[in-house]
């Protein structure tokens, strides 16, 4: 790597620290209720909110109550965007006479933006309306955001409790996480992303002659681009306005905004690890699980860049300049742009498959097969290393349960974790929960590769065909949305199988997430004794990354065999 | 059950208003008046007509112009109305192809350049409408411009140099070269 690949990853992960503190703190304030000063003006509306739809932070739910309302709101969210795409033509915001959108693909879309996935079967410019894009994709993409937050902050209350009967009330955390963190981040970043020549409009397409052949004309796709990357990249979510996502110039113009938009991808999920470490009463709690995030997501990003600027030897058999200077940026550069060049491109597919974003500015599908290996593996992983808003730290807390289990295994005690005792009902949950997803990935790509349906979307030929397939069910069985974008997935058996994979993958991970939440709230809290695995130790830092490795290896290791391995053989 | 109806039907419909109807409209409000060149697409104009996007690249296929990223958009490159890489695999033998086809029409054209070609200049773009090159795909150029235009080549150099966009505060990005405004010159004052 150059010297000013360091910089910038140096720089990126400085400057994603230095914010995570201090957020982190805000939205412990928030979530305590104890709303800062300078917020206080948003309050009038969340207790008029309240007020209008009968909620009272004093009416405290019980683990199912929890769910239940949780479901029963991401349920309603999903039938009202499916709606609105189906009949957008008729519906106003449409300047460029967009159609409704068929069936499968809005049933699809609908359960991709209420579960936090994002997975975009569609080109955005040449299928949503911009009413579509705002009041059903924008809107998801802060109550799915939302969603995870409000369970996390349930669990963190189900370790905080004493002998209690409830979590709290799932109402006012989805609000709280709406009005005071996910809006206000997305009010200031829209705005400096429009600074920069992110589109903010609700004109049509723009025409202009080429230069060159005067005759023929340019359309240039527009829209309410800003407003919906911004919550896109902040909320986890990654669903692109349009269809190369940040990699179209209109959504990511600048290495300024690439910074930016990158920030945004891990600022929240980094920064929750704080908030959980001081409602927890133990910030070394925090500090310990987002040490072990970072060593998993480092030691992965560094073989990303390693691989993308080693670039593909096809280029220097054909005598290609492939070397990196201040002139060029080199390596594999099929498929990225060169305002980012490798280290920015690299970085971003790291980071995105790590959190649950998916968004990309450059097509993961023309990786080199190790490249390609990196973002697909964050994703089998469990989408734990930092995870999506909420559902990566309550993921990775359920593989921390594992972690002191096994090690009470160990060491012949019973395993306990912040004060609670961690017994069969917790572990099977935790069970339930780690094996959803990589069940949904492997049954899913099993089932694809078989069938005539699933092969017929496969774009590459050989073992980068058999990637594609094990990339999308990847995805979209641990809530990502990022692709590899040669399969044809706009499909009815794609856009069917992928939507139940996004839908098991989310709810039979939440659910079984809040029953421990419930479970380990009703539990009195028992003092550290000598027989107790201390957890904020480098020991367990190790211990928790080491757990999630194995468990992300043996699940996956077959599968990736057969794709990226096979392929890396071949080059 | 029931008594969550009233919360997730209201709460639904107000932030939806909220996130999915204020918010929007506020952002474009200020983007509107506030950048209005930067919100509509950065739109370039000469002689009282728009000629393209800052952020846009166009196809450039003429030896006097410099030439882009391949493009991979369909049914024609750089079509800024569908976005799209070529998402083809390291080993897929239609990439093999398309580089092959790609060296040797740079090759034919540029029969006086010697050097190997850089990278860019060979592989698509990931949107298809990359507006930039490396500095390096442009120098590498800069011979058949000067011949086709009649030109010295330390005046193409300096003409790069001043449309090369440097790294962010010196280190976020790459150093690029904005295809369509440096043709752009090329055409208003050295035509």
């Amino acid at each position: 790597m150059t010297t000013n690949a360091y910089l910038q990853l140096g720089l990126y992960f400085a400057v994603l620290f230095a914010l995570s503190w201090p957020l982190g703190v805000y939205m412990a304030r928030v979530y305590q209720g104890n709303i800062p000063l300078f917020m206080r003006w948003l309050r009038p509306l969340e207790s008029g909110l309240c007020k209008l739809s009968g909620v009272s932070e004093d009416d405290r739910m019980s683990w199912k109550r929890y769910a239940l309302a949780l479901l029963l709101f991401n349920l309603l969210g999903l039938l009202v965007v499916y709606t609105l795409q189906r009949l957008q033509g008729i519906l106003p915001l449409n300047p460029d006479g967009l159609v409704g959108v068929a069936p499968d693909s809005a049933f699809n879309t609908a359960i991709s933006f209420a579960s936090n996935t994002n997975w975009q079967g569609y080109g955005g410019e040449t299928t949503m309306s911009y009413l579509t894009q705002m009041l059903g994709l924008t809107v998801q993409n802060f109550l799915s955001a939302a969603t995870g937050m409000a369970v996390l902050i349930a669990l963190v209350r189900g370790f905080v409790s004493k002998e209690a009967g409830d979590l709290g009330n799932f109402w006012v955390d989805m609000l709280r996480s709406v009005l005071y963190i996910l809006l206000p981040l997305s009010l200031v970043l829209a705005i400096v992303l429009v600074s920069q020549g992110v589109v903010q409009s609700v004109s049509a397409h723009h025409t202009v002659a080429l230069v060159e052949q005067a005759d023929v004309q340019q359309s240039i796709a527009v829209g309410p681009a800003a407003s919906q990357i911004a919550i896109k990249q902040l909320g986890t979510n990654g669903g692109g306005f349009f269809n190369v996502n940040s990699a179209h110039p209109l959504e990511n113009p600048t290495p300024l905004t690439n910074f930016l938009e990158m920030l945004a991808i891990l600022l929240i999920p980094s920064a929750l690890c704080v908030t959980f470490g001081v409602l927890v009463g133990d910030r070394r709690q925090g500090v310990v699980i987002l040490s072990s995030m970072t060593i998993l997501l480092v030691v992965l990003l560094a073989g990303c860049v390693w691989a993308e600027q080693s670039g593909n030897p096809l280029f220097e058999r054909l005598g290609l300049d492939t070397q990196a200077s201040e002139l060029q940026a080199g390596g594999n550069m099929e498929g990225k742009e060169t305002r980012f060049g490798i280290v920015n491109s690299a970085l971003w597919a790291t980071a995105t498959t790590a959190a649950s974003n998916g968004s990309v500015n450059s097509m993961h599908d023309s990786y080199t097969p190790l490249g390609g290996l990196v973002p697909m593996w964050l994703m089998q992983l469990g989408e734990v290393v930092f995870g999506g808003v909420g559902s990566g730290l309550y993921g990775m807390l359920v593989f921390a349960l594992v972690a002191v289990f096994v090690a009470g295994l160990m060491i012949g005690r019973t395993p306990e974790y912040l004060g609670k005792k961690i017994e069969a009902f917790e572990m099977k949950m935790a069970a339930v929960a780690i094996l959803t997803p990589p069940l949904m990935v492997l049954l899913g790509t099993a089932l694809a590769v078989t069938l005539e349906a699933g092969r017929a979307g496969i774009a590459n030929p050989g073992a980068h065909g058999f990637s594609e397939v094990l990339y999308a069910f990847s995805s979209a069985g641990n809530n990502n949305g990022s692709a590899f974008a040669g399969l044809s997935a706009n499909t009815p058996f794609y856009n069917t199988l992928l939507g139940f994979a996004m839908l098991f993958a989310r709810y039979w991970v939440i659910i079984p997430v809040l029953a421990i939440a419930g479970s380990l709230a009703a539990k009195k809290t028992i003092q550290p004794g000598a027989g107790t695995l201390p957890t904020h130790t480098l020991l367990f830092v190790l211990l928790l990354a080491g757990t999630v490795i194995v468990v992300g290896a043996l699940t996956f290791l077959p599968a990736l065999a057969l794709g990226p391995v096979v392929e890396h053989l071949q080059m | 059950m029931l008594k969550d109806a009233r919360p997730a039907l209201v709460l639904l419909f107000s932030l939806s208003i909220v996130t999915g109807g204020l918010y929007p409209a506020l952002i474009t409000g200020v983007a509107q008046s506030v950048f209005p060149v930067q919100a509509n697409g950065s739109l370039l104009e000469s002689g009282g007509k728009v000629v393209g996007s800052r952020l846009i690249g166009q196809p450039f296929s003429g030896s006097q112009y410099f030439w882009g990223r391949p493009s991979a958009t369909a049914p024609m490159p750089y079509n800024a109305a569908a976005s799209a890489g070529s998402n083809l695999g390291p080993l897929n033998p239609a990439l093999e192809q398309a580089v092959k086809e790609r060296i040797a029409a740079l090759k034919a054209s540029n029969p006086e350049q010697q050097a190997p070609i850089p990278v860019d200049l060979v592989t698509a773009s990931a949107s298809g409408l990359d507006p930039h090159i490396s500095v390096a795909a442009a120098l590498w150029q800069v011979s058949r411009i000067a011949r086709e235009r009649h030109m010295s080549e330390d005046k193409l150099n300096e003409l790069v140099a001043r449309y090369t966009e440097g790294r962010a505060w010196g280190i976020l990005g790459e150093p690029r070269v904005n295809v369509l405004m440096l043709n752009l010159e090329l055409d208003k004052h050295h035509g």
